[in-house]
């Protein structure tokens, strides 16, 4: 029990001696803080920002159908005939099967693609239009304006804005412009018994990959995609933006590491004098690392701190306006919402031990090599 | 409080396996009873102050022996040559070596953090150190702020925190005026009269000639060249 207690008290003692001595340095351990803080809060800030967004897209693809066909003419998507949907609705396991229209339409006026869709319940009136956040943003647009756009036929066909989505109803409404069937058929030209895809609802998840090989095998001209499928190439669309973003800033990332290390690895000869006169009074090698290892913990545990606290709130507080451009969107709308804040443990728990452990041995290596040699030379 | 060191056949080179070795300290063979004050006397590069870090565990012989108390300390691991720097000698280096940036009270607080005494039982010893040097009112004044001699007394104070049975002093007046290094004496006869073992390295006459010094061994090129016995008060 008193070993224990003088344990503790010795520890107690070089924890106040390390922030007494880091108080001297305050300078150069404000400098590491703030270079090495700023790497941390990049890093978490990619992290954050890809995690919540994967994070996004897995809530939206939950409402997603299980299964959607695709009529493949040439190796193109083409549209699908209402026949196909009769055919399917004959395969055992499949509840459902629904016609899809989307679509995409440029508008030149703010030289961006909108997404035409026609939403599954016909609660959208003919010549009237529900829109997304960031189209109504970008045309200035409100409920009751009008709209108008020229269709595959030349006609300039009108819409009147019936509603404008929510702000926070996600990544993909951005853009969106909610039309009724006739109008969706006029402007594109799409004729009856025509559709962009179709929907499956397959309630057994285990016969997803039995119903889609029956699909291929029903309609060899189709494409069945999976929601699984979807997932994936969400995932794996963020993690290349993540890699994109990444990539030109790795540079700087590898530059600032390098300025840390050294920064951390060099000691002056302050330090070193220092290290000899602790030495020469009668502490151990183990005392002088003990006392270097509190004061390197301290300072990357608050930079890991600092920097996690300032991405958290960069991209759920502020909506990360640094990564915003690269890493959202589909298209030139950019949506504005704020992300729901989804934080992976592995990965934070991982950008910690990438982060601290470096810096504690960069920090120990050469304090050890100044404690394990003799105390002599302060006598000099 | 007993200390007996006993060198055999202590050499100590400088750039060894190398052309241009240097041997500062060149066969020597003394012994320091327990109790009393020696002064190693000699020219600059005589080698006093190597024979100090080998007594006080701050460095090892290159070859022969260094005995505390009948035991061979100059071929211990570093962990027991750090318990005895810590418990067994203390040390006043020329330059005092405080820490800067830190108070009086903290510098002289430093070599017990090892051992981590109770924080309050610590202060007590180390402010009454302070007040015995009377230096107490300037217990937490940064060392950056002191004069030489209050400078000194912290680092005699720094020197005796863990009680040890030897003080060494590398050139203790090498820096302060008479009637300074005449006050360093008197600390020096009290430290005496307690029964510690103090070893001094000086070119000072007037530390030489101090009716405190039990005994003086001139060094020169790193060889005892006399060993004298000199008048000293009775200790105690």
């Amino acid at each position: 029990m008193t070993e224990w207690r003088s344990t503790l008290a010795r520890q107690r003692y070089l924890l106040d001696f390390t922030v007494a001595a880091m108080k001297r340095r305050r300078a150069r351990n404000l400098g590491l803080l703030l270079v090495y803080g700023g790497m941390v809060f990049l890093l978490a800030s990619v992290l954050f920002y890809t995690g919540a967004l994967k994070h996004e897209a897995g809530l939206l693809l939950a409402e997603a159908p299980e299964i959607v066909v695709q009529r493949m003419v040439a190796g193109r998507h083409d549209l699908i005939p209402e026949t196909h949907a009769e055919t399917l609705r004959r395969i055992r396991g499949i509840r459902a099967v629904q016609g899809r229209l989307w679509g995409y339409h440029y508008d030149p006026v703010v030289r961006a693609n909108y997404t035409l869709l026609v939403p599954p319940s016909d609660d959208i009136a003919p010549g009237t239009t529900v829109i997304g956040p960031a189209l109504a943003r970008a045309r200035g647009a409100g409920i009751g304006d009008v709209l108008s756009f020229r269709g595959h036929d030349g006609a300039l066909r009108a819409f009147r804005i019936q509603a404008v989505l929510p702000q926070e109803s996600g990544l993909v409404s951005a853009d969106l412009f909610l039309v009724a069937e006739p109008d969706f058929r006029a402007l594109f030209g799409v004729p009856a018994g025509q559709y962009t895809d179709l929907a499956l609802r397959i309630p057994n998840a285990r016969e997803i990959q039995t119903v889609a090989e029956k699909v291929l095998e029903t309609l060899p001209d189709s494409r069945p995609i999976l929601r699984e499928e979807m997932l994936r190439t969400y995932d794996a669309v963020f993690d290349w933006r993540s890699a994109l973003v990444l990539l030109p800033l790795s540079g700087a990332l590898l530059a600032f590491a390098i300025l840390a290390w050294e920064k951390a690895s060099g000691l002056s000869a302050d330090e070193r004098r220092e290290i000899g006169i602790l030495k020469a009074v009668g502490w151990e090698t183990g005392d002088v690392l003990a006392m270097k290892l509190w004061e390197g913990g301290l300072l990357s545990l608050l930079a890991f701190l600092f920097g996690t606290a300032a991405a958290y709130w960069h991209v759920f507080g502020l909506s990360a306006p640094l990564l915003a451009p690269v890493m959202q969107g589909w298209s030139v709308l950019y949506p504005a919402f704020r992300l729901t804040p989804a934080i992976d443990a592995t990965q934070l728990l991982a950008l910690f031990f990438l982060t601290v452990l470096p810096y504690l041995a960069a920090t120990l290596v050469p304090v050890w090599r100044a404690a394990v040699t003799d105390p002599d030379e302060v006598m000099r | 409080m007993n200390a007996r060191v006993e060198l055999r056949g202590v050499r100590k080179a400088f750039h060894e396996d190398r052309p241009n070795v240097f041997w500062a300290v060149d066969g020597i063979d003394l012994v320091l009873p327990a109790g009393g004050v020696t002064v190693l006397a000699g020219p600059s590069g005589s080698g006093k102050t190597t024979l100090l870090t080998l007594i006080g565990c701050l460095a090892r012989p290159t070859e022969g022996r260094v005995r505390l108390d009948g035991r061979d300390i100059s071929g211990l691991p570093e962990p027991f040559l750090a318990a005895l720097r810590r418990q067994t000698f203390g040390f006043v280096f020329q330059r005092f070596n405080l820490i800067r940036g830190l108070t009086v009270l903290d510098n002289v607080m430093l070599p017990a953090y090892p051992l981590g005494p109770p924080h309050r039982a610590l202060t007590r010893r180390a402010n009454a150190a302070l007040e015995r040097l009377g230096i107490g009112h300037r217990a937490g004044a940064l060392v950056e702020s002191l004069s030489g001699g209050e400078a000194q007394r912290t680092a005699i104070a720094r020197a005796l925190i863990n009680d040890p049975a030897v003080l060494i002093a590398d050139e203790p007046t090498a820096n302060l005026d008479t009637a300074l290094s005449l006050a360093f004496l008197d600390i020096v006869s009290d430290l005496r009269a307690e029964g510690r073992t103090l070893l001094l390295s000086s070119h000072d006459p007037l530390v030489r000639e101090a009716s405190v010094v039990d005994r003086a061994v001139e060094l020169r090129d790193g060889r005892v060249v006399a060993d004298h016995e000199t008048r000293a008060e009775p200790a105690g």
